[in-house]
């Protein structure tokens, strides 16, 4: 099963290539993955997203804990959540039809063009993985040329919040 | 407020830490801490001859003491070399602080000579890592490494210091922190009161308990505790390979080690048993062998100080958290207030099945008549010898397990070895830093022709620090586990498993000024070794020449349940 894993990180040298070194270390799977400063500039949030069963995922979780720059861990996949993705995507569009379609597309999926040359059009779009991939399914006949994803991030919903 | 240097920082800050000893071997990232080394005389500095001992000799320390032990190498090669060492102590969780020196931090990065990346070489092989960026954080990043070895599951912490954070020009305001605490570093310091309570209810309701105790037992003193608990149930105690000591060898409640070369009847019980206590033990494949046939009919109670460690392999039914001690403490006074108490028929059958199990095996071995000893002869001798008093430190083989199945341990800490990296070569270094800290004692390295050679440059440290250990070297000629599972599986091909062109290991110690002596024949050996320990202020190389067909046994069967085993070469449980 899928897991989103939100981690909170001591903002130091090394700490992310501990996360990471864990995961290849124990076999673990890493699907995408993401960091950033939180508004504490000491600490980083990361947000991982892994396959695994729930044993599986419960070791990825308590060798997480065991980090010594890892300040709280918590399986988001285990309550109510949000977890969106940023897609950024480049196609080929030099034909009126081509365009169109994107257009068109891109409206339905409540992506925008970003940039735009006589032959290319680039399109951002927020959304869960599975929307991101949805759409990409449904640009029909339209050349692909460029795919940039962010990892998800993910937030609980309602009161519950990590943080110290 | 006094102004040091950070070299000098460093070493305040390992006296304030209350090191006597740390084992190293300079070079040039830490040629401004070898010289604050050198002007004071409270922490004392022994010098190896290869950086892998010095790394086995602070290990051997925190085996035999249970505090942390201190190493220092310098950058590159000195850092890879204890690379081993740190992997070693890592495996089997023992605390371990080593600093190691880096190139200057301007030229990190830049393949500078002997630069390495040792924070990412070691990365997953340490509790945790440092990497010093300005040097008045040194007394903090000391005293942080301590604490971080020490507690919880205890293991080695890395300190990485670029030579630029010791200049001795460059001095800062010294004060060492009498505490550290770290937001993101919390050791659960008690185990949850319902989840002891529904372990101890579960306990007395048993039929056909097993206690089951590791590592964690020692590093986390509690021996008494569970003496004191074992004996109030009547239940029957193995141990593991890392847990020998943590209950004595020679009581009757004792069954043996378990696992892979367990006993008979520890095996047998762990497979029929109906609860299984374990406390401080990993169900590391070396015990449980096929995981899935494991303890088919068990109910699992799981104490351990990491919670990552249960449910791991095998899954708990009752799964405590929390430091050994304080918890069978807590179970001790349940046991005694409980209105239940255990089935006594039910006890009674398990320990006449127990018995019957252990007529059956009860680490039986043919002698040979052509004189030819038996490295369980050896052992045994050397178990006698001593009185089971020594600290035995192991190498990693045949002799290894001999040791752990022949040598009753009835105390704690008495027994060093590599259990979960199974590092050859530790046995010589291990049996070093015992000594040296424990110098009034019966030291004895316990080690085989294969073994021996990988860190037997330190005969020479031996010398110059006049540590006077000995050798038992069971010389088999060939690398006894490597040819006993070619025998095994392999149709005997001797596949690169037989030592040719040995040295002449008498003459080779006595060169090192050692005292060397040659045992061939089982009815010299108990004059010769009687007379070996006699050499207090000696250190003597035992080379005794043992039978090289001999097999280490009872042998689980691979992937097989806990009863699978080979009892001898040619007969199958």
């Amino acid at each position: 099963m899928r897991h989103i894993i939100s981690v909170l990180l001591e903002n130091e040298p090394g700490a992310l290539s501990r996360v990471v070194g864990l995961f290849s270390q124990r076999n673990f799977n890493i699907e995408t993955l993401t960091v950033a400063p939180t508004d504490d500039g000491t600490l980083s949030r990361l947000t991982v997203t892994t396959l695994g069963s729930d044993r599986v995922v419960e070791q990825i979780t308590k060798q997480l804990n065991k980090l010594i720059d890892v300040v709280k861990v918590v399986d988001l996949t285990e309550g109510d959540h949000i977890e969106r993705e940023l897609m950024m995507i480049k196609l080929k569009a030099s034909s009126s039809s081509a365009r169109d379609e994107i257009t068109r597309t891109a409206e339905i999926f409540r992506g925008q063009v970003i940039d735009a040359t006589p032959n290319t059009f680039t399109v951002q779009l927020v959304g869960s993985s599975d929307k991101l991939d949805a759409f990409i399914n449904a640009l029909n006949g339209v050349t692909l040329m460029e795919v940039v994803r962010s990892g998800v991030s993910g937030i609980a919903r309602g009161e519950k919040v990590l943080s110290l | 407020m006094e102004l040091l240097s950070g070299a000098e920082m460093v070493i305040r800050a390992l006296r304030d830490e209350g090191v006597k000893h740390i084992y190293g071997y300079p070079g040039g990232a830490l040629l401004h801490v070898y010289d604050a080394i050198f002007q004071q005389d409270e922490v004392e500095h022994v010098l190896v001859r290869h950086e892998q001992a010095a790394t086995h000799m602070a290990d051997a320390y925190a085996r035999a003491t249970g505090k942390a032990g201190v190493a220092l190498v310098t950058s590159g090669p000195g850092a890879t070399n204890a690379v081993t060492g740190i992997a070693t102590a890592y495996m089997d969780s023992i605390p371990m602080v080593v600093i190691t020196g880096q190139v200057m931090s301007f030229l990190i990065g830049e393949d500078a000579f002997q630069e390495t990346d040792m924070v990412g070489i070691s990365r997953p092989v340490v509790k945790h890592s440092f990497s010093v960026q300005r040097p008045e954080d040194i007394p903090t990043i000391i005293k942080k490494a301590f604490h971080i070895a020490q507690t919880g599951r205890p293991g080695p912490v890395v300190v990485d210091i670029p030579k630029d954070m010791t200049t001795p020009t460059e001095r800062y305001e010294y004060e060492y922190p009498k505490n550290v605490k770290m937001r993101s570093y919390n050791p659960v310091s008690r185990g949850h009161s319902g989840q002891i309570k529904k372990a101890v209810e579960l306990l007395l309701g048993a039929k056909r308990p097993v206690i089951y105790t590791g590592g964690g037992i020692i590093m986390g003193n509690a021996h008494e505790e569970l003496t004191e608990l074992a004996r109030s149930l009547n239940y029957p105690v193995t141990n593991t390979l890392m847990g020998l000591g943590g209950y004595p060898g020679t009581d009757r409640q004792f069954v043996g080690m378990l696992g892979m070369h367990g006993s008979y009847e520890a095996n047998m019980a762990m497979h029929h048993a109906d609860v299984v206590l374990a406390i401080g033990a990993r169900f590391d494949d070396r015990v449980t062998n096929g995981v899935d046939k494991f303890c088919p009919t068990a109910k699992i109670i799981h104490v351990d100080i990491d919670p990552a460690s249960i449910s791991k392999t095998v899954t708990a039914d009752i799964p405590i958290v929390g430091p050994a001690r304080d918890i069978i403490k807590e179970m001790i006074q349940l046991v005694k207030g409980a209105k239940n108490q255990p089935d006594a028929e039910a006890n009674k059958l398990w320990w006449q099945q127990i018995e019957e199990w252990r007529a059956r095996h009860g680490g039986r071995y043919t002698i040979n008549e052509d004189g030819l000893m038996k490295p369980q002869q050896v052992i045994e001798m050397l178990s006698k010898v001593t009185g089971g008093d020594a600290f035995v430190c192991s190498d990693v083989g045949q002799h290894q397990m001999f040791a752990a199945q022949y040598y009753k341990f009835n105390k704690p800490n008495r027994w060093i070895n590599s259990g979960g990296l199974g590092t050859m070569g530790f046995g010589l270094p291990a049996a070093m830093g015992v000594k040296m800290n424990f110098p009034d004692a019966d030291v004895a390295c316990v080690t085989g022709e294969g073994s021996i050679q990988m860190n037997i440059q330190e005969l020479s440290t031996c010398k110059q620090y006049d540590l006077p250990v000995k050798v038992i070297c069971l010389n088999n000629q060939s690398l006894g586990m490597v040819r006993q599972w070619q025998d095994m599986n392999y149709e005997s091909r001797h596949s690169q498993s037989y030592m040719k062109s040995l040295p002449d290991f008498c003459k080779l110690v006595e060169s090192y000024g050692h005292v060397g002596m040659k045992v061939d024949k089982f009815a010299d050996l108990e004059g010769a070794m009687t007379e070996a320990f006699a050499m207090k202020d000696r250190l003597v190389f035992m080379d005794i020449a043992v039978d090289p067909f001999e097999h280490v046994y009872p042998m689980q069967v691979p992937r097989g349940a806990m009863r699978d085993m080979w009892l001898s070469k040619t007969e199958r449980t």
